[in-house]
């Protein structure tokens, strides 16, 4: 089977916790190398789909294979080739930071000196090199994040699926584990990730999927996405004078779309500074405006209803 | 592939199939618990040694001075040395698999991360109650030693009485992880140590005898696997009477090989939804 033209292939994918479906249905095929994003707002069924595909929950229906192979299969075999990073908190408090790493690579087999070695070179790449020795308590957010990363590196993975690894850090520590994300990219890793920052998806991810209610509602490249479900320009009007129908009645037929999402209203259009201009003179815009190019948040937010970080 | 409804009742026979544990992958688990406990276990290993320790002085000594009368033709200290070995031996894996492995599972999330290498669930478990064994063995051990020392042993066969630890300790871990795979909440141990591990702990013939028992209570008292503990390692330690401790040995084995199973399989499924 053709591992190399595909690492992930789903087909009728479906995972049931009793009659509720979490995973309804998936159809994808995600390309080896290059970093592949899975988006979705809390409770889309992300994490278990993970699950799926590093072997820890077994699909209710459908097929599932991983690298060529079919979870099914063996999965000690399957697993040694994978580089997980699970949602949440899961490091090994008992230990140290060096031994978290050192251990992970004795339940992948990996020799007792290739592990140290390895074990280095990981405590550079996750900056960490100066806390070897130190107990995880002591870690910050970010730095357990990118200890978490680097465990996940120890066996030398051929696919590393991450699950939120930067949800509820701040925006330093984020950049500093995307920009180790980037460097595994560079090195011909195929990395599976799922977020609900549309930031991430952009900086890191050559292709995205769009998943809601346990199903894949769009797939491509960023620019895809952004091709094929908003216009090429926003224009976000803040105020309270402001509803859907006078908006529609000012900008008529010059906008491709027009929503209203909490506060505001989004008018999607090829040409934005005319319509703009003529909100302004309707005096809609009570609190300000705002015209922008689109983003995946625009996208999200259309294709799903709501925004995804809420 | 879609799943077909089971039988009623195959799920619960499933718990017996034989567990597909990865040997090697198990003793990496053990592995780990081995390198904790040897860096700390001056801290762990006191209390947990001295607790049997201390009931040979009180009940022992003390209650025994009272008691004046000889059981099984010894003094009263010596007759329930052997048992206490038992009992050490039986708290050694229960702790183990009880309130530690339910921390690294629920609270510190351990095997949610370790099942994502090739470590199955099943080599996790079996990992455990393999260090809980071991547990068993060095506490039990180290009473049998303090025994010998003190001149409470009195029979060569004696030196056979790791087997016996190690069996009540493979069948107490095996228990105490089909409690833990099951329990929604760590409060529900309490149950566990209040209604079984304590009365067994009382009434299984370490004390004292159990034809001393009420007659009803008696067949209850026998079908207890301590039971077969404590006259398997009297039988080595006291008696020498070799054939009896062959038949509980046979049954602390069966015991053995009735609950490891479900205790490897229901860690999995607790870990695998
Ligand atoms: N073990 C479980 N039992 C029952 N329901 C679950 C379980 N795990 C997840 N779910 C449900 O499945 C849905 C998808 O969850 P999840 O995959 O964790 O979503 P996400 O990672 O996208 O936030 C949620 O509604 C969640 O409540
Ligand atoms: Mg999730």
């Amino acid at each position: 089977m053709g591992a190399h033209d595909t690492a992930i292939r789903a087909r009728g994918l479906v995972k049931r916790y009793g009659d509720y479906a979490a995973v309804d249905g998936i159809d994808l095929d995600i390309p080896p190398a290059g970093c592949f994003g899975i988006l979705g707002p809390n409770g889309a069924g992300k994490t278990t789909l993970m699950k799926m595909i590093t072997c820890v929950s077994p699909p209710t229906a459908g097929s599932l294979e991983v690298l060529g192979v079919d979870v099914h299969g063996d999965r000690r075999a399957l697993k040694h080739r994978l580089g997980v990073v699970p949602q949440g908190e899961t490091l090994d408090s008992d230990l140290t930071v060096r031994e978290n790493l050192t251990s992970f690579g004795v339940y992948h087999d990996v020799g007792r000196r290739v592990v140290g070695e390895r074990a280095d070179q990981l405590l550079a790449f996750a900056h960490l090199a100066d806390r070897a020795d130190a107990r995880i308590e002591e870690l910050s957010g970010g730095m357990k994040r990118r200890l978490l990363v680097a465990r996940a590196l120890v066996n030398d993975p051929e696919l590393v699926v991450l699950d939120e690894p930067t949800t509820g850090l701040d925006p330093q520590a984020r950049q500093l584990v995307w920009e180790r994300l980037r460097r595994l990219r560079r090195e011909g890793k195929t990395l599976l990730i799922t977020t609900h920052y549309m930031e991430e998806a952009q900086r890191l991810c050559d292709r995205l999927a769009v998943l809601h209610h346990g199903r894949v509602i769009a797939e491509g490249t960023p620019a895809e996405l952004l091709a094929a479900h908003t216009a090429p320009r926003v224009v976000e009007v803040h105020g309270e004078q402001a509803n859907v129908e006078e908006v529609y009645r000012v900008v008529g037929g010059m906008a491709r779309d027009v929503e209203s999402v909490g506060d505001r209203i989004l008018i999607y259009t090829d040409d934005g500074e005319e319509i703009a201009a003529r909100i302004t003179q309707a005096g809609l815009a009570t609190q300000g405006l705002l015209l922008r190019e689109a983003s995946l948040e625009d996208v999200f937010l259309r294709l799903t209803g709501h925004a995804l970080v809420d | 592939m879609t799943t077909t409804p089971a039988p009623p009742g195959s799920r619960l026979l499933a718990a017996w199939r034989w567990p597909d544990v990865s040997w090697p992958q198990a003793l990496r688990m053990w592995r780990r618990n081995a390198v904790l406990f040897r860096r700390g276990w001056r801290l762990f290993v006191i209390p947990n040694f001295f607790e049997p320790v201390l009931y040979l002085l009180s009940i022992g000594l003390g209650l025994g001075l009272y008691i004046g009368q000889r059981i099984m033709g010894v003094e009263y200290v010596v007759f329930i040395a052997p048992g206490l070995a038992a009992a050490s031996a039986m708290n050694g894996a229960v702790f183990e698999v009880t309130y530690n492995v339910y921390v690294k599972l629920q609270y510190l999330r351990l095997y949610d991360a370790v099942i994502t290498t090739p470590l199955e669930p099943e080599d996790a478990a079996a990992g455990e109650i393999a260090w809980a064994v071991t547990r068993s063995l060095m506490y039990g051990v180290a009473f049998v030693i303090v025994m010998a020392l003190l001149g409470y042993v009195r029979s060569p066969w004696a030196v056979l009485a790791p087997v016996g630890l190690a069996l009540i300790g493979l069948g107490f871990a095996s228990l105490g992880m089909v409690v833990t795979a099951t329990i929604p909440r760590m409060e529900l141990y309490t149950y566990f140590f209040t209604l079984f591990i304590t009365p067994m702990f009382l009434f299984s013939g370490i004390f004292f005898p159990i034809d001393r028992l009420p007659e009803a209570a008696q067949p209850v008292a026998w079908f207890t696997p301590l039971h077969h503990g404590v006259e398997l390692l009297r039988a080595l330690c006291l008696t020498g009477d070799i054939a009896v401790a062959g038949v509980h040995t046979l049954w602390l084995v069966v015991f053995a090989a009735l609950v490891f199973p479900p205790a490897v399989n229901l860690f999995r499924r607790r870990l695998i939804v």
